[in-house]
C-alpha cells in the first residue's frame, strides 16, 4: 500500500530518504526528536544523535560543503543554539543541499517559551517553506533540497507541534538515490574571513533576489478561488483549522513564506473585498501584508500567542456555531464585530506545566465549558524513577538550586519544590554560577545544580568548567540516568552507543569533571535514599565545587521486575513520609498508604525512607 | 467522526488512537490524529484527537463537536467531557487514578459520588466499562486499552474483521494472542448494553461542512 498514515516528523523523514539525504544529525527535543528516530530506520542514511543542535547544524554543514545532501533537525529553541552556524550557512552555502528543521510549539506543550521562528528565516536570510500537513510536510522536504541545490542556499522548514504530532495520510514514494558529489576546495566560499564574507553577503542578496522570483511563481503557494467577498492568507496548519470554519471563501495558502510573494500576494487581495491573515503567534504574514499597504485584519482579532483551533478562529472572527447548539449548521458571516480573543488568559490553571486551553473566555456556552475545580493531574516522575530519591534527598535543604531541562525538572514541582530555576539547557551550572558571585558571602545558602547526564553532555561540560576556572562553589549534582530519558531513551557519549547500536567508547563522568578540574567527585545510589542525603549533607558542610554523581539507570530503561512492595498496615502510621517521594505508584486508603501493584516496580525507596519500617 | 481518546500517561492511549486510525485508513477514508507528548513518560493526562470522514481539515476535535470520548480514567474522563457533541457518546472506564496533589492532600479529592453525578449530568449518553478489571483478569492490565477499543468497537462501523486484522498489524508478535482476547472482552462487556438507536448514528460520517455528504 502506498497510502500511510504518517505523523508529520516521519513524513519529513519521509521525504529527506526520497530525496535521497545521505546525513542527518539532530539533538532530541519535542516535537522534533521523531525526524532523526524515523530516518535511523533507513539504513542508507548515516544518522545521529549530535550533542547539541549547534553541533547537529555543523556537521550536516561539513556534509553539505562535502557534496551530500543533509539534514539538521531541532525544536524551536534548538535552533536559537545553532543560530550561530545557521547565519554563517547562509552565507557559506549548500553544494549538497542543506535542510533546517524548526519544529515550533505554539501553545508551549512542553517548552520554555513560545517563539516564532518565522522571523530566522528572515533575520538569517534562508528561504524557509511551511508544511500544513504530513503530505505537505513530505512534498516541501523534497522540494526543500532541491531549491537548496539549485540556490545554493540552506533551506528552512518550519513545522508546529500539530503539525509535528498529528498524522494524516501520506501517498510515499521511491528514493531517489544520488551520488555524494565529493569535496571540492572553494575557501573563498567556506572560509568566512571578513574578506571572503563580505563577498557571500552580496552573493546571498543576489541568491535572495532569484529565490524571491522564485516564491512568486512555486506550487507551494497557491490560491484557492472561492466566494470574493473575503479572501484569508494563512500558512501551516491555520489554513486547515480556516478550511473547516470558512468552507466558502477564498484563500491564499502560502507553503513558502520567505522570501514573501509580494506579487501574488498583491494580486490575490485585489480580487477580494476584505483580505484576512491568519496564522499562530506573530504576525508574520501580517506584517509583510501590511508593509505592502494592503489593509488586512488579523491580530487586530486573532490572539498572538498559544494555538490557533477552529473554535479559536471561529470566536474570533465572528461565526460563533458550533456543532453542540446546531448540530448540522454551517453558515454565519464572518463579522467584524467579533469578540476579540486576545483578552484571553494565558494560563487556565491546569497547572505549572499544564497547557494552555486558553479558550474558556470565550464563549458563554455552557454546554462546551470545561468542568471547573477538578485536580489537575501534572506529570509525575515513573515509579523507582532513580530521580525520586535524589529529590526526596534534596528536599528541605538550605540551598537555592538552579534547574535544568528533563524529566527531572519535575523536581521543580511538590512534593520535591527542589529547584529554583529551568532557565535553557545547561543552565542549571551557569545559573548556579552567576548567583554564586553576585551573593558572594551576603548568602548562607550555598549553590547547587542539578543537571541530568545527557543534558551536561549537551552544555552542562562547558559551565563545569566556567565553575572550575572562575571558582565558584557550587556543587553540581548530575543526575546519571544513563539515558535521555524525557524524550524516550536515546543514547549519548555516557552510555556507550550510537544511534545506530554500535559499541562506542562510554565517557566516565566522573573522570570527565576530574579532567575539567574538579577535585571532589562523589559518587552516590539515589536509591539508598537516606544515606544520599547524608552525603550530599556533608559536601554542602565543605567549601569549594564538586560534583555529586547520582547514578541509577532510568526505571523505564532498565524495567525492573522486582517484586511489588507491600504496606504492613500494623505498623503503618499515616505519616504520609513515604508520599513525599512522588512516587506514582504509592497512594493513600483511608489512613494508611498502599502501594499499587501495577505499577510498582520494586526499587524499594520509599522502605528506605518510612521511618516505622511498614514498607516490607 | 470526531473522536477524542484520554487518559492518564502509560495507559495505552496512544496506541489506542493508533488503532482507530489504521482502522479507518484501512476503509479508504480520510484520517487525522493528533497527540501532544508532555513532559516526562508516566503520569500526566494525556489526550489524542482522532478524525475520520471523506475529507478531514483540522487535526483538532472542537469542544462541543466529539461523537465520541473513550476515557480510560474516570477524573479525565469529567475532564474531556465538554468536547461531547449534544448526541455523542462517553465511553470511560470508572478505574480512577488519584492524581499527586490530591494523594498529598495539597488539593481536595471530590467523592465517586460527586464525580459521578457531574459525568451523568454531561453525557446522557455512555458506556461504563470497567476495562482495567476486565485486563486484570484476563492476565495483564495493559491490555485495558484494546478491552476498552472492543467496547467501542460496538459503536463503531467497521467490521469486527477489520479491528481484529489492524490489531494483528500493529501489536507485537507475542502479545496478539492476548490482545485478541481482551479484544473480544470489551466486546462481550459493550453488547451486554442496550443502546437503542445510538448505533445508527455512530456509524454516520456527520459533515462537516457544506457539499461533503456521508458514506
Ligand atoms: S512513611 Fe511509613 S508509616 Fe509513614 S505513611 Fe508511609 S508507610 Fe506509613
Ligand atoms: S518500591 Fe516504593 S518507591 Fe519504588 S516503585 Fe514501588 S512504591 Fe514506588
Amino acid at each position: 500500500m502506498n497510502r500511510k498514515l504518517l505523523s508529520g516528523d516521519e513524513a519529513i523523514a519521509r521525504g529527506a530518504w526520497e530525496a535521497g539525504c545521505h546525513v542527518a544529525a539532530a539533538y532530541p527535543g519535542t516535537p522534533s526528536t521523531e525526524i532523526l528516530e524515523t530516518l535511523a530506520g533507513f539504513s542508507d542514511v548515516y544518522c545521529e544523535w549530535s550533542t547539541n543542535e549547534k553541533v547537529a547544524l555543523e556537521v550536516a554543514l561539513g556534509a553539505s560543503i562535502s557534496g551530500a545532501r543533509a539534514l539538521a533537525a531541532m525544536k524551536h529553541v534548538g535552533l536559537n543554539v545553532a543560530a550561530d552556524p545557521l547565519f554563517s550557512a547562509a552565507h557559506i552555502g549548500a553544494r549538497g543541499g542543506l535542510v533546517i528543521v524548526t519544529a515550533d510549539d505554539p501553545g508551549l506543550h512542553s517548552s520554555q517559551n513560545e517563539q516564532d521562528n518565522r522571523f530566522y528565516a528572515l533575520a538569517a536570510k534562508i528561504p524557509m517553506f511551511c508544511p500544513a500537513d504530513s503530505q505537505e510536510a513530505k512534498d516541501f522536504t523534497r522540494l526543500a533540497f532541491e531549491v537548496s541545490e539549485e540556490y545554493d542556499v540552506p533551506v528552512l522548514i518550519r513545522i508546529t507541534t500539530r503539525v509535528a504530532h498529528s498524522s494524516s495520510i501520506v501517498t510515499i514514494g521511491e528514493r531517489a538515490e544520488r551520488p555524494v558529489k565529493g569535496y571540492e576546495k572553494q575557501v573563498s566560499k567556506t572560509v568566512l574571513l571578513p574578506v571572503h564574507a563580505r563577498i557571500r553577503h552580496v552573493d546571498l542578496e543576489h541568491r535572495l533576489d532569484r529565490l524571491r522570483a522564485y516564491s512568486e511563481r512555486t506550487s507551494a503557494n497557491r490560491v484557492e478561488q472561492g466566494e470574493r467577498r473575503i479572501g484569508i492568507i494563512c500558512d501551516g496548519v491555520a489554513y486547515h483549522y480556516c478550511r473547516e470554519v470558512f468552507p466558502e471563501v477564498s484563500y491564499l495558502k502560502l507553503g513558502m513564506v520567505n522570501p514573501f510573494p509580494a506579487s501574488l500576494v498583491r494580486k490575490f487581495a485585489a480580487g477580494v473585498d476584505q483580505v484576512i491573515v491568519v496564522e499562530e503567534v506573530d504576525p508574520f504574514l501580517e506584517l509583510h501584508v501590511r508593509s505592502l499597504g494592503i489593509e488586512a485584519t488579523g491580530k487586530d482579532k486573532l490572539p498572538r500567542w498559544g494555538e490557533l483551533n477552529p473554535r479559536v478562529v471561529r470566536l474570533a472572527l465572528g461565526r460563533p456555531s458550533t456543532r453542540r447548539q446546531e448540530p448540522r449548521e454551517g453558515s454565519g458571516e464572518i463579522s467584524t464585530s467579533a469578540q476579540a480573543v486576545n483578552s484571553r488568559q494565558p494560563n487556565d490553571g491546569n497547572g505549572l506545566l499544564g497547557t494552555v486551553a486558553g479558550t474558556r473566555q470565550l464563549s458563554p456556552d455552557k454546554a462546551i465549558e470545561p468542568e471547573p475545580d477538578l485536580p489537575s493531574r501534572p506529570p509525575a516522575l515513573c515509579p523507582g524513577c532513580p530521580h525520586t530519591g535524589l529529590f526526596y534527598a534534596l528536599q528541605k535543604q538550605r540551598v537555592i538550586i538552579g534547574g535544568d531541562i528533563g524529566c527531572y525538572t519535575l523536581g521543580a514541582l511538590p512534593p520535591h519544590n527542589s529547584m529554583d530555576t529551568c532557565i535553557d539547557m545547561g543552565a542549571s551550572i551557569t545559573f548556579a554560577h552567576g548567583c554564586d558571585k553576585a551573593l558572594g558571602r551576603n548568602d548562607p545558602r550555598r549553590r547547587v545544580a542539578v543537571i541530568g547526564d545527557s543534558t551536561f553532555f549537551h552544555s552542562g561540560i562547558t559551565g563545569l568548567l566556567n565553575v572550575v576556572y572562575n571558582k565558584s562553589d557550587v556543587v553540581v549534582v548530575i543526575a546519571d540516568n544513563r539515558t535521555t530519558g524525557m524524550t524516550g531513551h536515546q543514547d549519548h557519549p555516557g552510555t556507550g552507543r550510537t544511534l545506530s547500536g554500535e559499541e562506542t567508547v562510554a565517557v566516565d563522568i566522573a573522570a570527565l569533571a576530574r579532567a575539567c578540574g574538579i577535585e571532589r567527585v562523589v559518587a552516590v545510589d539515589p536509591y539508598r535514599v537516606k544515606e544520599t542525603r547524608r552525603l550530599i549533607r556533608e559536601l554542602l558542610k565543605q567549601p569549594g565545587p564538586a560534583v555529586v554523581i547520582s547514578r541509577r539507570p532510568c526505571a523505564l530503561l532498565v524495567r525492573l521486575r522486582e517484586k511489588p512492595r507491600k504496606v504492613n498496615t500494623e505498623k503503618c502510621t499515616g505519616c504520609k513520609t513515604c508520599l513525599g517521594l512522588g512516587c506514582p505508584a504509592l497512594t493513600m486508603v483511608g489512613e494508611k498508604t498502599m502501594v499499587l501493584e501495577d505499577l510498582c516496580a520494586g526499587c524499594g525507596m520509599c522502605a528506605d525512607v518510612c521511618p516505622q519500617g511498614a514498607i516490607e | 467522526m470526531n473522536i477524542i481518546v484520554c487518559g492518564v500517561g502509560g495507559q495505552g492511549v496512544l496506541l489506542f488512537s493508533d488503532l482507530i486510525g489504521n482502522i479507518a485508513l484501512a476503509a479508504g477514508l480520510d484520517v487525522k490524529k493528533s497527540e501532544v507528548h508532555g513532559m516526562a513518560q508516566r503520569g500526566g493526562s494525556v489526550t489524542t484527537h482522532v478524525r475520520y470522514a471523506p475529507k478531514v481539515y483540522s487535526p483538532l476535535v472542537e469542544e462541543g463537536s466529539a461523537d465520541l470520548v473513550v476515557a480510560f480514567e474516570k477524573l479525565e474522563a469529567l475532564r474531556h467531557v465538554h468536547f461531547l457533541a449534544g448526541n455523542g457518546w462517553l465511553v470511560y472506564d470508572p478505574h480512577r487514578i488519584d492524581p499527586l496533589p490530591v494523594l498529598l492532600g495539597l488539593v481536595e479529592r471530590p467523592t465517586d459520588a460527586l464525580l459521578d453525578e457531574r459525568i451523568m449530568a454531561r453525557a446522557p449518553r455512555r458506556l461504563v466499562v470497567s476495562a482495567f478489571e476486565a485486563a486484570r483478569e484476563i492476565g495483564d492490565p495493559r491490555v485495558q486499552n484494546v478491552v476498552m477499543l472492543g467496547a467501542v468497537s460496538r459503536l463503531l462501523e467497521f467490521p469486527r474483521s477489520v479491528f481484529r486484522d489492524i490489531i494483528r498489524l500493529q501489536v507485537k508478535p507475542g502479545f496478539v494472542d492476548l490482545n485478541l482476547r481482551a479484544f473480544d472482552r470489551g466486546l462481550a462487556i459493550g453488547s451486554s448494553y442496550d443502546i437503542g438507536a445510538g448505533a445508527s448514528y455512530m456509524g454516520r460520517v456527520t459533515p462537516q461542512c457544506p457539499g461533503q455528504t456521508g458514506f
